[in-house]
């Protein structure tokens, strides 16, 4: 019997089981994945987990009989030590071989470790997986705690805005000149770091960790300013620490395998081949052509994590299907959601659509394409924004901010006409 | 224990025990019923766990909130019985409920 291996159990992997057995998929699953659990949702760890509104088994992306009912072997805390393309086959850390007619790695990323003097005293926590989480949660008391969180990016904020609805003093440190400085415009940076900070945060922007004290738990963080050579070093105390520094990517083993990796991402194409014909690669370890913006990038997110594993499954059973999705992430942070459709690499110009203060949308444009919007507790410009992307439809800019103008109602004549 | 039908596109019935405070999206996922997507595991972002109630449950169950009635306006093929099924939540008032599943969530 053929037999199908999947390396990595996160969204990326889970998919790929479920849409394995839909292509047609009727010979052997091997799911291996170096976690304790079945594939879970991550984006609720630092959220609702970490308040405690959802349990272990609410976490899960299929309960553990619909792994059965889809006959998938799975194979959790097993790590692989090497891939042998020539022989097809993937030789675990215990020894044990499995071939394999297809390979999909699906090996996604680990949390980047901060390397300053300090960073192995007790009570520095990351956010990744599970165990993480669960690390962190056994150190939190219901006493207000002193909590530092160095990086403001998403997961940064979002967990920011949990421990401080959980009532503990946080100070954020970014070192970039302002919040999400890599992912959006400077307004939205700008409103992030108000919502923050009308809620009790305290930020500290251009601020980089020089070292963590404490003999053997943490005690405080040394910092400087970069905008100032001169500036007094900065020192805030500390019970936690928290670090969300960004993501190192997992492609040890298929450069081990001899795959093309560029750019830290396994390189795929838009069905999701490696540059081996039986090894396929989906999720946040992967780099390809964006189809929307021609662009070589990694996407981190979840909705590409499945739109990719669904293409693998149905290459792995002869079927084109292409990626071709709008990317799209999302945040939850207080009572702010914002939806982000597209990507804004590249952008040249930008168009406030403000419904209020709390609610509007920032459209990215691109020689004056539309490109990308992050919409903020606006959900129905983002659904326009997703269309508007995927339909490459072209919209005025005084459309765009005029919100007396229905953008959806909008669509529904110009799509027919493109 | 609320009994919750759900009916796929096909007419395909199957009923489920639901603990209270549960929501439709989650009840499918762990009763393993096909036809809803829930990319974003249930915080109401992604609109890939539409669904439909029945007639006769309209204005039994909460109405949805704004963002929700914002996404399900350009969900594939939308009526006024549409629902996310992430944001509705089982109570023991909803014993006998039927939730309709579309065709595709995209």
């Amino acid at each position: 019997m053929a037999r199908c291996i999947i390396i990595g159990g996160g969204h990326a992997g889970a998919q790929a089981c479920i849409s394995l057995r839909k292509e047609g998929w009727t010979d052997e699953i091997v799911l291996i994945s170096d976690e304790h659990s079945l594939p879970y949702h991550r984006p609720p760890l630092s959220k609702n987990y970490l308040l405690g509104q959802v349990d272990e088994k609410g976490l899960l992306i299929r309960p553990e009989q619909a792994y059965q009912k889809d006959n998938i072997t799975l194979k959790l805390r097993t790590r692989v030590a090497r891939i042998e393309p020539a022989l097809q086959s993937v030789v675990l850390q215990n020894g044990e071989r499995l071939s394999y007619e297809h390979l999909l790695l699906c090996t996604g990323s680990r949390a980047r470790k901060i390397t300053c003097s300090g960073n192995d005293l007790n009570n520095i926590f990351y956010i990744k997986t599970l165990k993480d989480i669960e690390q962190l949660a056994a150190q939190l008391s219901t006493d207000k705690q002193r909590i530092v969180m160095v990086g403001g990016g998403y997961i940064g904020l979002e967990t920011a805005a949990v421990l401080n609805k959980m009532g503990h003093q946080i100070t954020l440190l970014e070192q970039a000149p302002r919040l999400l400085a890599r992912v959006t415009a400077p307004f939205i940076s700008e409103f992030y770091q108000q919502l923050h900070q009308q809620q009790g945060v305290d930020i500290h922007t251009n601020t980089q960790v020089l070292a963590f004290t404490g003999e053997q738990t943490v005690t405080g963080v040394r910092c400087k300013t970069l905008t100032q050579l001169d500036a007094p070093e900065q020192y805030f105390n500390a019970d936690l620490v928290i670090v969300g520094i960004g993501a190192e990517i997992n492609t040890e083993l298929a450069e081990q395998a001899g795959l093309l990796v560029e750019q830290n991402g396994i390189v795929v194409n838009e069905l999701c081949q490696t540059t081996d014909k039986n090894i396929y690669a989906a999720g946040d370890c992967t780099i390809g052509i964006e189809h929307h913006s021609g662009i070589a990038t990694r996407i981190e997110s979840v909705p590409n994590a499945l739109a990719q594993a669904k293409t693998a499954a149905a290459t792995i059973c002869g079927k084109h299907q292409a990626v071709t999705s709008v990317p799209w992430f999302w945040s939850d942070q207080y009572n702010c959601k914002i939806q982000i459709a597209g990507l804004n690499h590249g952008y040249d110009n930008t168009v406030l659509r403000q419904h209020s203060s709390s609610s509007f949308s920032l459209w990215y444009l691109k020689q004056g394409r539309i490109i990308a919007a992050d919409c903020i507790n606006m959900a129905k410009d983002f659904m326009a924004a997703k269309k508007i992307i995927d339909q490459k439809i072209s919209l005025p800019i005084e459309l765009i901010g005029n919100t007396n103008i229905d953008l959806i109602k909008q669509l529904s004549g110009r799509s027919q006409a493109i | 224990m609320p009994d919750i039908t759900f009916i796929d596109f096909s007419g395909n019935e199957t009923t489920i025990d639901v603990p209270a405070g549960t929501s439709l999206m989650q009840a499918a996922m762990e009763n393993m019923i096909d036809g809803i997507e829930a990319e974003c595991g249930g915080s109401g972002s992604c609109a890939t766990c539409h669904c439909y109630l029945t007639d006769d449950w309209q204005g039994k169950v909460s109405e949805p909130n704004s963002s929700e009635a914002d996404m399900l306006e350009m969900v594939s093929e939308p009526t006024e019985l549409s629902r996310l099924s992430c944001q509705v939540l089982v109570s023991d008032e909803h014993h006998g409920l039927q939730v309709r599943l579309p065709e595709s969530q995209y």
